[in-house]
């Protein structure tokens, strides 16, 4: 889950909260924003692996698992 | 499903007529999906990368092997197109089940 | 023109007889940052971006009307069967009351589509970085839409759309390179 790609951060917790506090949240920053311009020759997927994934190159692939619960 | 008496059977040739709709029919959908979501990839690229000889040239094998499995699709379970992109027999097969979002 | 291909880009499998993702899956159909919008906004902007980059507006804005095609029949395989009571139970009597079980361009609180959720200014660059920013809602749009499900092949298809939303972004940043470029340099990439 802690991939390369996520980040956690950590909300102000108020004393007065009503309900018992989410201490960590978590986003992900995804390979696009690292890369201004697709390099040529990017290694890829095999075809049926590209499909699944929805993108034929490796490097641009952005896992997601569900945030379930707290 | 509509199987013309004079058809050519090719090798691989399942021994029961097809069916659309059914396992075999999805998994050589999923082998043209396969692709087909190449081809997308790689116009899109293209599209940015004009210059890329070598995606150029993939694209244009990956479109040679669409329009093999495009092929053996449509003499097995109808046209995949319209207004003349596919062939059709008789009687017109075009409005036949299962639609996409049926399978 | 358009011509159509009777296949879905991405076999879409749902297992889980869950008639209330179909209430939320709305949100890509008809919402201000699903696929309907995506597609007719591309389709619209590219009368008059740059030459050098129609080409990729036309592409993205039919690849999204596969990919709304995918979003329907989600909604349309949770929903096809289903009784009034079901649907009322589901959180959809609103709409079952106006459309039965069709389909409708309306989001998951069921606010209709509008043309206001899309922009065409005419500035290359304004109307790109609107395009980056949807891309990167409905990446946003499809977490969401993951986390509420754990039907596993609904999940598979949400997750193949929230990664085209990846690769959709990066093409509209490098078309904002590519106009960017000064046209007698040689882009070097």
């Amino acid at each position: 889950m802690m991939s390369g790609q996520w980040r956690e951060w950590y909300p102000y917790i108020s004393p007065l909260d009503p309900c018992p506090p989410m201490r960590v949240k978590r986003y992900v920053v995804p390979p696009n924003q690292f890369i201004p311009f697709q390099p040529m020759n990017l290694p890829q997927f095999p075809l049926n692996e590209a499909l699944y994934r929805g993108t034929l190159w490796p490097a641009l692939y952005s896992a997601y698992t569900p945030l379930r619960g707290g | 499903m509509d199987q013309a008496s004079g058809q050519s059977e090719r090798p691989q040739e399942q021994p029961q007529r097809p069916v659309a709709g059914d396992e075999a029919y999805r998994r050589q959908l999923e082998e043209l999906q396969q692709v087909d979501f190449a081809l997308v990839e790689l116009n899109l690229y293209l599209d940015t990368h004009p210059t890329d000889l070598q995606a150029l040239q993939q694209f244009n094998q990956l479109a040679q092997r669409s329009r093999h499995l495009r092929y053996d699709f449509e003499m097995r379970y109808g046209p995949m197109m319209n207004f003349g992109h596919s062939f059709s027999r008789f009687p017109w097969q075009w409005p036949e089940t299962p639609w996409p979002w049926q399978v | 023109m358009w011509i159509y291909e009777k296949k879905l880009q991405y076999p879409v499998k749902v297992s889980k007889c869950d008639p209330m993702m179909a209430k939320f899956l709305r949100e890509q159909y008809g919402g201000a940052d699903g696929e309907l919008s995506a597609a007719l906004r591309y389709l619209n902007q590219r009368y008059t971006i740059p030459d050098r980059v129609i080409g990729l507006l036309t592409d993205i804005g039919t690849e999204e009307f596969a990919h709304l095609e995918m979003i329907a029949t989600m909604v349309y395989k949770l929903t096809k069967d289903e009784s009034a009571r079901e649907m009322m139970l589901a959180g959809l009597g609103a709409h079952y009351a106006n459309h039965d079980k069709a389909l409708f361009y309306e989001n998951a609180a069921g606010v209709p589509w509008t043309a206001a959720y899309i922009q065409a200014k005419g500035d290359p660059i304004a109307d790109l970085y609107e395009d980056i920013a949807a891309e990167e809602k409905a990446r946003a749009t499809y977490q969401w839409l993951i986390d509420m499900t754990d039907d596993v092949d609904l999940q598979d298809s949400l997750k193949f759309l929230r990664e085209r939303e990846v690769i959709h972004s990066l093409r509209f940043r490098e078309a904002v390179e590519i106009i960017k470029a000064d046209r007698e340099q040689k882009k070097i990439f």
